[in-house]
């Protein structure tokens, strides 16, 4: 899940009797599935939960392009280097549309970017991990895009309209992604004991890390309730990494990689699989900024943000002058 | 001061016959840049012929407060719809 802790009011759902005339109305429009669009009336608390969730899920598709950036250069052929571009621009386009829909509630682009570089907003946790070798590419598609896939298919009916349409066009660009991952650790696995062994490092290291993705576990969910409630989260965090296991380990099978869990078991009464304690220290870690590539993805982003500005300042200020020259043609 | 670049709203036509429909909005310092932006952020599956762009400020929108009163008028007129009037079978196709 690409918004991973995203703080929602910290206070306990209303029952429809305690909210006011305005609440009611809103809670009920919501419960016969009527979108809220940006200018109808809604809570506070939902406005600022979706900011954080929608501009937290926004960072995390911009800062995202950096790990696979960093294999744009070195791609092994022209067709695996041109998919990866499209791939990454994707994202970008996605963070796009993320930040626009965000903006509909009031929070300008500039004030998210400003979160973002501060520290004070947050992005997933995957993305501060390093793309060691080719295979770690194959892994991100098929593991991290597989995983956001879980999460984004759901939000399409999120209650929020803006966000809602945001998301159908972002799934409708996903399976791309997906599909382009599990091909080169489909290609890597025919190779030859390198090229297997370079596959399985790969998902060696981000099994765990993907699985964090879907955030802390439902009892450690503390703000789940009313974001469900408000409709714009659909499953627990706990549904979603089971739905995820459940599809990832037989594609892991068919390819003969092996998932790096020795407590993985087929638990056949459930009709899924049990799967081992996930390290929920290193998570907080990630988050709290001590992953492996915090510092280096932020100094990234400031470092773009900062060597951009004379260009963006100077084609606004052409922008200013074109505009005075004709107004004055006038 | 801020100089963020202001906010466009796009229009994608996607097939010729078709109108031009809402897909979004960006950034840009000015329309021809909010096309070129509009041709990637929104274009990069072959999904337009043409592209408007609209600086959002520029756009009037009814408020949703109004809706009852702005709406009402067409809501009662329940003779507008063909179903209002019943035909006998026999007329035929009408
Ligand atoms: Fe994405
Ligand atoms: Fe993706």
């Amino acid at each position: 899940m690409y918004a991973q802790e995203v703080k929602s009011t910290g206070e306990a759902v209303k029952s429809l009797k305690e909210m006011s005339p305005e609440e009611r109305a809103f809670q009920e429009k919501i419960d016969a599935g009527v979108k809220i669009e940006p200018k109808d009336w809604m809570p506070e608390g939902y406005r600022k939960t979706l900011i954080r969730q929608i501009s937290q899920h926004a960072h995390s598709e911009i800062v995202g392009e950096l790990p696979e950036g960093n294999w744009i250069t070195r791609a092994p052929t022209l067709e695996r280097k041109a998919i990866l571009l499209a791939k990454v621009q994707d994202e970008a386009g996605h963070g796009l549309y993320l930040y626009c829909a965000a903006e509909t509630l009031g929070v300008s682009r500039d004030e998210m970017t400003e979160q973002l570089l501060s520290g004070k907003a947050k992005y997933s946790s995957i993305f501060n991990y390093p793309t060691l070798t080719w295979a770690d590419i194959g892994a991100i598609g098929w593991l991290v895009d597989g995983a956001a896939i879980m999460n984004q298919v759901p939000l399409q009916r999120c209650s929020y309209g803006p966000y809602s349409r945001a998301m159908i066009r972002i799934c409708k660009e996903e399976s791309f992604h997906q599909r382009q991952g599990y091909a080169i650790m489909m290609q890597l696995m025919k190779g030859d004991a390198a090229q297997r062994e370079m596959a399985q490092d790969a998902l060696n290291r981000w099994w765990w890390p993907s699985l964090m993705m879907f955030g802390p576990s439902d009892a450690d969910s503390v703000h789940s309730a009313q974001s469900m409630a408000w409709k714009i989260k659909q499953n627990t965090n706990d549904e979603l990494r089971q739905k995820f296991v459940d599809q990832t380990v037989p594609q892991a099978e068919f390819i003969g990689l092996k998932i790096p869990d020795p407590d993985l078991k087929w638990n056949e009464e459930k009709g899924g699989y049990d799967f081992g304690e996930i390290d929920w220290n290193e998570f907080h870690e990630v988050l709290k900024g001590n992953g492996p590539c915090n510092k280096e993805r932020m100094e990234a982003r400031r470092k773009a943000w900062n060597d951009g500005a004379w260009f963006r300042d100077g084609l606004m200020a052409h922008a200013k002058k074109r505009a005075a020259k004709k107004i004055a043609a006038e | 001061m801020s100089n963020e670049w202001p906010l466009w709203e796009v229009f994608i036509r996607g097939q010729h016959g078709l109108s031009h429909r809402h897909v979004g909005s960006l950034h840009a310092p000015d329309a021809e840049m909010a096309i070129k932006n509009a041709r990637d952020v929104y274009t990069r599956r072959n999904e337009g012929v043409s592209i408007w762009v609209v600086k959002a400020s520029d756009i009037a929108a009814s408020s949703p407060e109004e809706k009852g009163p702005l709406f009402e008028p067409s809501n009662s007129k329940v003779y507008r719809h063909p179903t209002f009037y019943d035909i006998p079978d026999e007329v035929g196709h009408m």
